[in-house]
């Protein structure tokens, strides 16, 4: 089915009359293809997800995560952060509001680490520009990420290393939130939803497409194999921790950074560098510890980047090691 | 009228207290609109997600900017 878009960008070509076999049309054909795949696909999947977690709210995540097994939690936590749309300002009230209903630190966590990972946005441009195969690796990496990061967290005794004011909150029972009173959703109210969403996502991420797609279009028609390749192209051990490093304090959203990571593949770095560099960038910011210091102790935040260094790390090497299976 | 806007200083609370304010001046309704930051208030009134409108002592919103139609209905009622 997806094959149609070539057959689009193969016509705008014809009927403004450039050659496809020349690096200009192979660039544009590149481009045209790329953008009008992503954007119908990203429309129909915003839309559908929203109509179905029209209902979902941060409260009834809250409310369903405190009654959990332990264990189940952070399973449970993950999936709710990659479904959940949720802007990172709100992390902290996040965190203090799923304490103090009694969950445990490590399933909060899973939800806090999966939730910038993973979204409908990011699936659909990882499944478009580099293959569904990939997109399910990636997605099985952060959840992973968020389950085991959330399981080790607990298992150090994460919440002895929050903040005082934390502690004291803790399992004091959730505050009777019921903002919007939860009435039946019709289907015409699960439309309005999801019609916003649709819109609002669109808004914030066109361009990021279209910057995305054009630098991997101009590498792909004009740079036959880069300095990338070269040096980085043969998955030398160190150049994943290395990548982490420096993705850490970079910060963007995987809107934003998953063109760049087709670019770079395209372009000869490893899929498992590749990898670990976006999801660190992502993942992690300074930004973010500064917001989580207000709850978390130093130790603790120390014990994050070094948890989510060694993580994307980890992942990375593997990655590297499969990579002719997951491209 | 007293309306309070939680959130500690993301770009959708400072557009809620934005239209808030624009349409209570619209509709000639004398509401004073304040941003609330601290912590541990958002954090007493249960909001997760920000920015939160609470309308005189009740929380009303969370999670969104309201839209239009929700906001006139609190100033009129």
């Amino acid at each position: 089915m997806l094959h149609w878009f070539s057959l689009l960008a193969d016509w705008v070509l014809i009927r403004v009359g450039v050659d496809k076999s020349e690096p200009l049309g192979e660039a544009l054909h590149f481009f045209i293809e790329d953008t009008s795949k992503i954007f119908v696909l990203l429309m129909i999947m915003i839309y559908l997800i929203a109509l179905a977690r029209a209902s979902l709210r941060i409260e009834r995540v809250r409310d369903y995560l405190a009654g959990q097994h332990r264990l189940l939690g952070y399973g449970l936590g993950s999936m709710f952060g990659a479904v959940t749309p949720f802007c990172s300002c709100s992390s902290i009230p996040l965190f203090l509001g799923f304490t103090s209903a009694g969950i445990p630190v490590g399933a909060t966590m899973a939800f806090l680490l999966t939730s910038p990972l993973i979204n409908e946005v990011a699936i659909v441009l990882l499944g478009g520009l580099l293959g569904w195969k990939f997109a399910t690796v990636y997605i099985l990496i952060g959840m992973g990420v968020g389950i085991l990061g959330g399981l080790f967290l607990d298992s150090i005794g994460a919440e002895r290393m929050l903040q005082p004011l934390v502690q004291q909150l803790s399992g004091q029972g959730a505050s009777p939130a019921s903002a919007t009173g939860q009435r039946r959703l019709t289907l015409a109210d699960r439309h309005r939803f999801a019609a916003a969403e649709l819109e609002e996502i669109l808004r914030r991420v066109w361009k990021w497409v279209f910057i995305g797609v054009g630098l991997g279009a101009a590498l792909h028609g004009f740079v036959p194999e880069g300095w990338i390749e070269q040096n980085l192209g043969a998955g030398q051990w160190w150049t994943v921790p290395t990548a982490v490093l420096v993705g850490i304090p970079l910060y963007s959203n995987a809107t934003g950074v998953i063109p760049v990571m087709e670019s770079l593949i395209l372009n000869g770095l490893p899929v498992g560098t590749t990898l670990a560099f976006c999801m660190s960038t992502v993942a992690a910011s300074f930004p973010e510890f500064i917001l989580l210091k207000q709850v978390m102790q130093w130790r603790l935040l120390a014990i994050l980047f070094v948890m989510l260094l060694v993580s994307f790390t980890l992942a990375g090497w593997l990655l590297n090691a499969f990579a002719g299976w997951v491209i | 009228m007293e309306i309070k806007v939680l959130g500690s200083g993301c770009a959708k609370c400072e557009k809620t207290v934005e239209s808030i304010s624009r349409i209570a001046r619209e509709l000639g309704v004398d509401a004073s609109v304040v941003k609330v930051t601290d912590l541990q208030q958002i954090v007493a009134l249960g909001v997760m997600s920000t920015p939160g409108v609470v309308v005189d002592g009740t929380l009303v919103h969370s999670g969104s900017i309201p839209h239009r139609d929700e906001i006139e209905r609190w100033l009129s009622g």
